[in-house]
C-alpha cells in the first residue's frame, strides 16, 4: 500500500467526462494550438507571442495565482518554456503552459506583467538555456557572470571552452540621475559576496539615501554549482540521490531528497511501504527541526549581533537532532539516507535505544522552546526590531511565488504536506501554522510554532514505529536494477521542503539519465520578495527581512 | 625545584627577593608551573625572537568568519558550543579580513565567486594561512564535473592544510587546525605564489575571437580571473 497520492498517467476525468485540460483549452479557446500531457497535469501548447493572454486568462478566470516554476529546454528541433502553473487554494489543480519556440529566433513573450516571479526565473531560463523574453523588464544573466559565453543547458554547449570574468567595482545605479540633479545624496554600497549577515555569498547591490535604502538588487550566483546539469549526468537509482541533500544544505537533506524521491517514484511508478513512508516523514521532520533551529540562531545572529546566547542554544539544540539523525543515516548533514522505493536501511539497532533518545529530545523540546520565547519573542528589543518591518502582503508574496514559512507568516495557508499530501502526512494529526502578521515577527513566529508541529509528528511517528510488527518492517520497493522511464514522460512534483515548494521537474528521453531535470527552488522565490520589503526601509531593517527570509544560497543558485 | 641556583636574584634587591620567595613558597599556584621547573626562579625566558613569535601566532589565531556553502554550517558548529574551537586558542572569528590571521575556505568556489575570494585574501595581512575545508577545495569535489565549479581552491589562493570530507565533520576541522598551529609554531610559513591570477596576455589559450575581444577590453588595472576548463586537473 502507497500513501503517495496517486496520479495516473491518463489526464484526470471530471465526473462530466470532461478532462481538466478540455476545460481550459475551452478556457482559452484559440490561444491554444495544441495539446500536451505531462503526469502531473495537462499540458496546453501556446504560441511564443501570445503568452500573457493565455496567462492572464488562466489567472484571472481559472484562478491558478501560483506560478510555480518556469522549465526551459532546448530539443533538437526547438526551444520551450513551461509554465508551472497551480493554485495557492488548491494545490492539486495543475496544469503546464507549454510555449515552443524556433531554433533560430527563440523569443518569447515574457510572464512577468502577468506573475512577477517569472522575473527571476526568465532570467535563469535566458542565462542557462538561451531563451531570449520580449518585454522581459531586465534580461540579463543571473547565475553566471556577465562575461559569461554561452548557454551551458544548451544542446551545442563547449564545456571546454577558456570563459573570463572581470571583477569591477559597480556603478552607482542612480548616479546618473542624482548628477542630473546637482546635489547627489545617496550612497552605494556592496554588501557582500562576502558578509557576515548575508547567510552565504548573496551580493546585495543596495543604494543608501541616509539609513533608508532606495535601490535594492540581490546579486546571486555565487554558488552556482552546476546542480542541475550534475543531475542530468546521473542516473535515476543512485547517482542522482546525493546531490538533493547539497541543494539546502542547512541539514534539510531528506526533506530535499523526498522532493527528488517522490518526483521519480511518480515517473517510474514506483509503491513505497508503509513502514518506509513513517521512517522517512520522521526524518524529514527532524531535518525541518534542525533547519528552523538554524534560522531561528542565525535571525537572533543578525538582530542581536555576535554569537550570543540564542545562536549558541539553537546550536546546542540542533547538534542533539544531528546525533538522531546521524544514528538514523550515518552521516551528520549529507544524509544520502531516501532511494527510490524507500529508504536504504531500517533503525538502528538497540531500536529502544534510539527511540529513548529520539523522545528525550522531544521531551526537551518544550523547555527549549520557553527558552526561546522568552528571550527572544518576548525580547523587547527584538519586537522592535522586527514587529511591523518587512511587510509582505499576501497578495504581493502570491505573485512572487513566495512559499513555506515566508507565504504562512503572510497568512497564506499553503502547505504541500496537507495540500498535496504525500508520505505518511495525512494520516497524522498536526496543523499548518499560519500568522498573518506578515511581518520579520510573523515569518520567526511561524518557524518557532513549526516546531511544535514537527515535534508532534515525529512523536506519533515514534509511536507508530516502535508499535509495527517485526515481520512487516519493508522498507524497500522492489525497483528495477536500472530505470529507464518512457521517452518524452514529463512531470512536475514537489514536497514541502523547509524553506517551502521544493519542486522538481523530469523530461525522461527514454535512457537510463534525466534528459531535462530542473529544480525548482523555494529560495529563490522567496529572495525575490526581498527589494519589496525593503526598498522605503531602513537598512539595519533590510538585515531583518533577509535574515527573516532565511535563504540558503546553495538551494537559490543551484 | 632548585633553590641553589639562584642565577639571576642577587641579595641586595628586597622586592625581588620577596618574590622569589612568594614563588619558591608556593604562596601562588600560577608561579609553580612546569615552565618554572624548568626555567628555575629566573623570571626571563631566552629564545629567539622569531620562534617566540610563531609561537605567539600559532596560540592565538582569528579566523575569518566565511561562509560559503555547506562546510561553513560544520564551520559553525565548531565555532559553536560542544565542538567549541576557541579552546585552541584558534576560535574567534572576526567579520574583516583586516582583523584575521586564517581563512577557512568552506565550500565549492564557482568562477563568479572566485575573483571575490582572491580580494578577500589580498586584504588580509600578512602572515596569513589558508585551510581548505571539504572535498571541494580540493578538486572541486561532487561538482568537479560542472561547467562553472573552480576545481579546487589551489586554483585561487595557496592553501596550507587541506581537510577531506563531504563536508569534514567537527572533530576534523579541529584536528586540521591544531595541525596548522603546529606548522605555524615550527615555524614553517606559507608559500605565497599563486598559480593563474590577474592580468594575463591570454597567449596561451586557443585564439578566439571573443577572447581577443575581451582581451582588449581589459583595463590594465582590472583584477581578471581566466579559467581555461581544459587544462584544469
Amino acid at each position: 500500500m502507497s500513501l503517495e497520492e496517486q496520479q495516473s498517467d491518463e489526464p484526470a476525468e471530471l465526473e462530466s467526462g470532461v478532462s481538466r485540460g478540455d476545460e481550459l483549452a475551452d478556457l482559452l479557446g484559440d490561444l491554444v494550438v495544441g495539446r500536451e500531457e505531462h503526469m502531473n497535469a495537462p499540458g496546453l501548447v501556446i504560441r511564443p507571442d501570445e503568452v500573457q493572454d493565455a496567462l492572464f486568462k488562466l489567472r484571472d478566470e481559472a484562478g491558478f495565482d501560483h506560478l510555480s516554476c518556469v522549465t526551459a529546454q532546448e530539443y533538437e528541433d526547438r526551444y520551450e518554456s513551461i509554465y508551472h502553473l497551480t493554485k495557492f487554494d488548491d494545490r492539486t489543480d495543475e496544469v503546464s503552459v507549454v510555449v515552443p519556440t524556433s531554433k533560430d529566433n527563440p523569443v518569447s513573450q515574457s510572464a512577468e506583467p502577468v506573475f512577477r516571479t517569472a522575473d527571476w526565473h526568465e532570467r535563469e531560463a535566458y542565462d542557462l538555456v538561451g531563451i531570449q523574453y520580449e518585454d522581459h523588464p531586465d534580461l540579463r544573466r543571473i547565475l553566471l557572470p556577465d562575461t559569461w559565453q554561452g548557454h551551458p543547458l544548451g544542446l551545442d554547449y563547449d564545456q571546454d571552452r577558456p570563459q573570463i570574468a572581470t571583477l569591477r567595482e559597480h556603478a552607482n545605479p542612480l548616479e546618473e540621475d542624482h548628477r542630473a540633479a546637482g546635489d547627489s545624496n545617496t550612497m552605494y554600497i556592496n554588501i557582500g559576496p562576502h558578509h557576515p549577515a548575508t547567510h552565504g555569498v548573496l551580493h546585495v547591490e543596495t543604494v543608501v539615501d541616509g539609513e533608508q535604502v532606495v535601490d535594492l538588487d540581490a546579486d546571486i550566483g555565487y554558488l552556482h554549482r552546476c546542480e542541475e546539469q550534475m543531475c542530468q549526468q546521473g542516473t535515476y537509482r543512485h547517482q542522482i540521490m546525493p546531490y538533493p541533500d547539497r541543494w539546502d544544505y542547512i541539514s534539510a537533506g531528506l526533506l530535499n531528497e523526498w522532493a527528488y524521491a517522490r518526483t521519480a517514484e511518480d515517473l517510474a511508478d514506483i509503491d513505497v511501504p508503509e513502514y518506509a513512508q513513517i521512517i522517512r516523514t520522521m526524518g524529514a521532520e527532524l531535518c525541518r527541526i534542525a533547519s528552523h533551529m538554524i534560522a531561528l540562531g542565525t535571525f537572533a545572529l543578525d538582530v542581536y549581533g555576535d554569537f550570543t546566547a540564542i545562536f549558541m542554544y539553537a546550536m546546542r539544540d540542533r547538534e542533539i537532532v544531528q546525533n538522531i539523525l546521524e544514528d538514523l543515516t550515518g552521516q551528520r548533514m549529507m544524509f544520502n539516507y531516501f532511494r527510490l522505493g524507500g529508504v536504504v536501511w531500517d533503525l538502528p539497532e538497540p531500536r529502544e535505544e534510539f527511540f529513548e533518545k529520539v523522545r528525550d529530545f522531544l521531551d526537551g523540546l518544550p523547555q527549549a522552546l520557553e527558552e526561546y520565547h522568552d528571550m527572544i519573542t518576548s525580547n523587547e528589543i527584538l519586537q522592535a526590531r522586527t514587529v511591523g518591518t518587512g511587510v509582505l502582503p499576501p497578495e504581493v508574496a502570491k505573485s512572487y511565488g513566495a512559499t513555506g514559512p515566508v507565504a504562512r507568516g503572510s497568512g497564506i495557508d499553503y502547505d504541500l504536506r496537507r495540500d498535496d499530501s504525500y508520505g505518511y502526512y495525512d494520516e497524522l494529526d498536526w496543523d499548518v501554522v499560519v500568522e498573518d502578521g506578515c511581518d520579520n515577527f510573523s515569518r520567526l513566529l511561524v518557524r518557532m510554532r513549526e516546531v511544535e508541529e514537527s515535534a508532534k509528528i515525529i512523536q506519533q511517528c515514534v509511536d507508530l514505529l516502535e508499535d509495527w510488527p517485526e515481520d512487516e518492517r519493508n522498507i524497500q520497493a522492489n525497483v528495477p536494477r536500472t530505470l529507464k522511464p518512457e521517452e518524452d514522460t514529463e512531470i512536475y512534483r514537489a514536497v514541502e521542503g523547509a524553506k517551502g515548494e521544493l519542486g522538481i521537474y523530469i523530461r525522461a528521453d527514454g535512457t537510463d539519465k534525466p534528459a531535462r531535470f530542473k529544480i525548482r527552488s523555494p529560495c529563490f522565490s522567496n529572495l525575490q520578495t526581498l527589494p519589496e520589503m525593503s526598498e522605503g526601509e531602513y537598512i539595519p531593517d533590510m538585515i531583518a527581512s533577509l535574515g527573516s527570509l532565511d535563504i540558503v544560497l546553495g538551494e537559490v543558485d543551484r | 625545584m632548585s633553590s641553589e641556583q639562584k642565577p639571576f636574584v642577587t641579595d641586595d634587591t628586597q622586592v625581588q627577593t620577596e618574590t622569589r620567595d612568594a614563588r619558591m613558597a608556593g604562596a601562588d599556584d600560577r608561579f609553580n608551573s612546569k615552565l618554572r621547573e624548568a626555567f628555575g626562579s629566573s623570571p626571563f625566558i631566552l629564545t629567539k625572537f622569531d620562534k617566540f613569535m610563531n609561537w605567539v601566532r600559532g596560540s592565538s589565531m582569528f579566523m575569518l568568519q566565511f561562509g560559503i556553502a555547506c562546510c561553513s554550517i560544520e564551520m559553525m558548529h565548531t565555532y559553536a558550543i560542544k565542538h567549541d574551537l576557541d579552546r585552541f586558542a584558534a576560535g574567534v572569528p572576526r567579520a574583516s579580513p583586516r582583523q584575521a590571521d586564517v581563512i577557512i575556505v568552506p565550500g565549492t568556489i564557482v568562477s563568479k565567486f572566485a575573483p571575490r575570494m582572491k580580494r578577500v585574501y589580498d586584504q588580509m595581512p600578512e602572515p596569513k594561512f589558508v585551510v581548505g575545508m571539504g572535498s571541494c577545495t580540493i578538486s572541486g569535489g561532487p561538482f568537479q564535473e560542472g561547467y562553472n565549479v573552480i576545481k579546487g581552491a589551489e586554483e585561487v589562493i595557496p592553501v596550507d592544510i587541506h581537510i577531506p570530507g563531504c563536508p569534514p565533520r567537527p572533530e576534523a576541522l579541529i584536528y586540521g587546525i591544531a595541525k596548522l598551529q603546529e606548522r605555524i609554531a615550527n615555524g614553517e610559513s606559507s608559500p605565497v605564489t599563486v598559480k593563474p591570477y590577474e592580468l594575463e596576455q591570454f597567449g596561451d589559450l586557443e585564439s578566439d575571437e571573443i577572447v581577443d575581444k575581451l582581451a582588449a577590453q581589459i583595463d590594465e588595472d582590472d583584477l581578471v580571473m581566466r579559467y581555461n576548463w581544459a587544462d584544469s586537473p
